[in-house]
């Protein structure tokens, strides 16, 4: 795979710098088998610098796991090795087992067949609550 | 079908539907002896708790209608490993409404995720206690003539006291509620409760000290510090005694104070206060009945 050009597949744009790693894992493109490439430290103009992720294939993207991580990430899908849609992420309001309720007293501690949900609290403070016990977790 | 998981998930207006048939159950019982006969309520209590479910089965065997369950985890098929959601879809076969308590913040929430019948919040860990709420709101209502314009007092464990935290959301959406909650450092509401309190507007204060506040409060919410909701013994024994009303300290109170608890108490309230006249924890026992009553048969019938 060139890092700079890939015929069909995404691209994950304008990562906060130093951020590539938590998305690689939290999407698990480690499972992927197909090419990928994190391009750290680049230089932009309008963050200074940003991290790059390109996958040399066009997955179905969990678009609310990325917006949680960071809603400020493009996505562009290359088709053809041109950009063929351009989509802009914002804040899910609903997360299903994106992120694990961490009270030790929730129902969730113990019942391990029950999914994991938060709900968007406060969008202005990214604080998402659990369904179950009204904890808190904030994506700051 | 409706499930009765928080207080918020009734609005003001059902929630005043639900009081006014409750004062019309007090009023004339006779006339609500058999309306659920042939009804079964399942009382699933996962953590021991007498009262509440003996107030919901009085409830239920008051409107004719029939009762089983389980008062303790280790009489269920918890105690072999089954798990709630599994519990919950047996029962629901089994009976028409089901109050459940447990011990983990959320069951009775992950319980109507899969429930085939109604179910009733009877207490979920230091979280919610909607009838509680229920009953403390009937009492308000009975004892001021109103549920607006008014300064509540919570005094004692407001961290884990989870009838002070439902009571706070309910109380909140009538007009002209001010809150002043009185409590030592360590057992303050939680974070999250203030900061929806400030978000909406709606004025509290946070003291120390009742003798502080005492002239300006219309109804005084007492609460007991749990034992069970501490990690370590040396916190609770620090902390127990620290809030107690006795009748000096009410001697600057408004003549109309309604003095509550959710009860049982241990001794912060002196039982020196119990002829006062301002005293109305037993009527929300009493209340508590009632308004238990009117909650089965709503969700059974109005509901459903």
């Amino acid at each position: 795979m060139k890092i700079d050009s890939i015929s069909r597949g995404i691209v994950l744009d304008h990562i906060q710098a130093g951020r590539s790693m938590d998305i690689y894992r939290y999407l698990h493109l480690d499972e992927l088998e197909c090419s990928v490439a994190i391009i750290r430290n680049v230089k932009s103009e309008a963050m200074g610098r940003k991290d790059i992720i390109k996958i040399d294939e066009a997955i179905d993207l969990d678009l609310n796991v990325l917006g949680y991580l960071d809603p400020g990430i493009t996505v562009n899908i290359i088709e053809n090795g041109k950009i063929a849609e351009k989509k802009h992420l914002e804040l899910p309001k609903e997360l299903v087992n994106v992120v694990r309720c961490k009270n030790p007293r929730c129902i969730t501690s113990v019942e391990g067949s029950l999914d994991h949900i938060f709900r968007l609290k406060d969008a202005a403070r990214r604080v998402y609550r659990c369904i179950y016990c009204d904890a808190e977790r904030s994506k700051g | 079908m409706r499930h009765l998981i928080d207080i918020t998930d009734f609005t003001v207006e059902e929630i005043n539907r639900i009081l006014d048939l409750g004062d019309s159950m007090i009023a004339d019982p006779a006339a609500y002896r058999t309306c659920l006969s042939g009804r079964i309520l399942a009382t699933l209590f996962f953590e021991p708790s007498t009262r509440t479910r003996l107030s919901f089965e009085s409830a239920m065997l008051s409107l004719g209608g029939s009762v089983l369950g389980f008062s303790s985890a280790d009489s269920s098929s918890a105690s072999k490993g089954e798990s709630l959601t599994d519990t919950i879809r047996t029962v629901s076969c089994y009976a028409d409404i089901i109050a459940m308590r447990h011990p983990k913040e959320g069951a009775p929430m992950a319980g109507s995720m899969k429930s085939l019948v109604p179910i009733i919040n009877a207490g979920d860990g230091g979280h919610n206690h909607p009838t509680q709420t229920l009953t403390d709101l009937m009492t308000i209502r009975r004892e001021k003539k109103r549920l607006d314009h008014m300064v509540v007092g919570l005094c004692g464990d407001l961290k884990f006291g989870r009838t002070v935290h439902s009571l706070i959301g309910a109380m909140s959406r009538y007009e002209g509620i001010s809150f002043v909650l009185i409590s030592p450092p360590e057992l303050k509401v939680p974070a999250y409760i203030t900061k929806e309190l400030a978000d909406k507007g709606i004025p509290f204060r946070e003291v120390e000290t009742m003798e502080e506040v005492m002239p300006e409060l219309d109804v005084l919410y007492m609460t007991r510090v749990q034992r069970e909701r501490f990690f370590n013994e040396a916190d609770y024994i620090r902390l127990k005694d620290t809030y107690i009303l006795d009748p000096d300290k009410l001697r600057t109170a408004k003549a109309d104070l309604s003095i509550m608890h959710p009860l049982p108490r241990v001794n912060e309230i002196s039982t020196k206060v119990d002829d006062d006249p301002r005293a109305v924890y037993f009527k929300q026992v009493r209340n508590g009945r009632f308004v238990r009553m009117a909650l089965i048969k709503t969700l059974l019938e109005d509901m459903a």
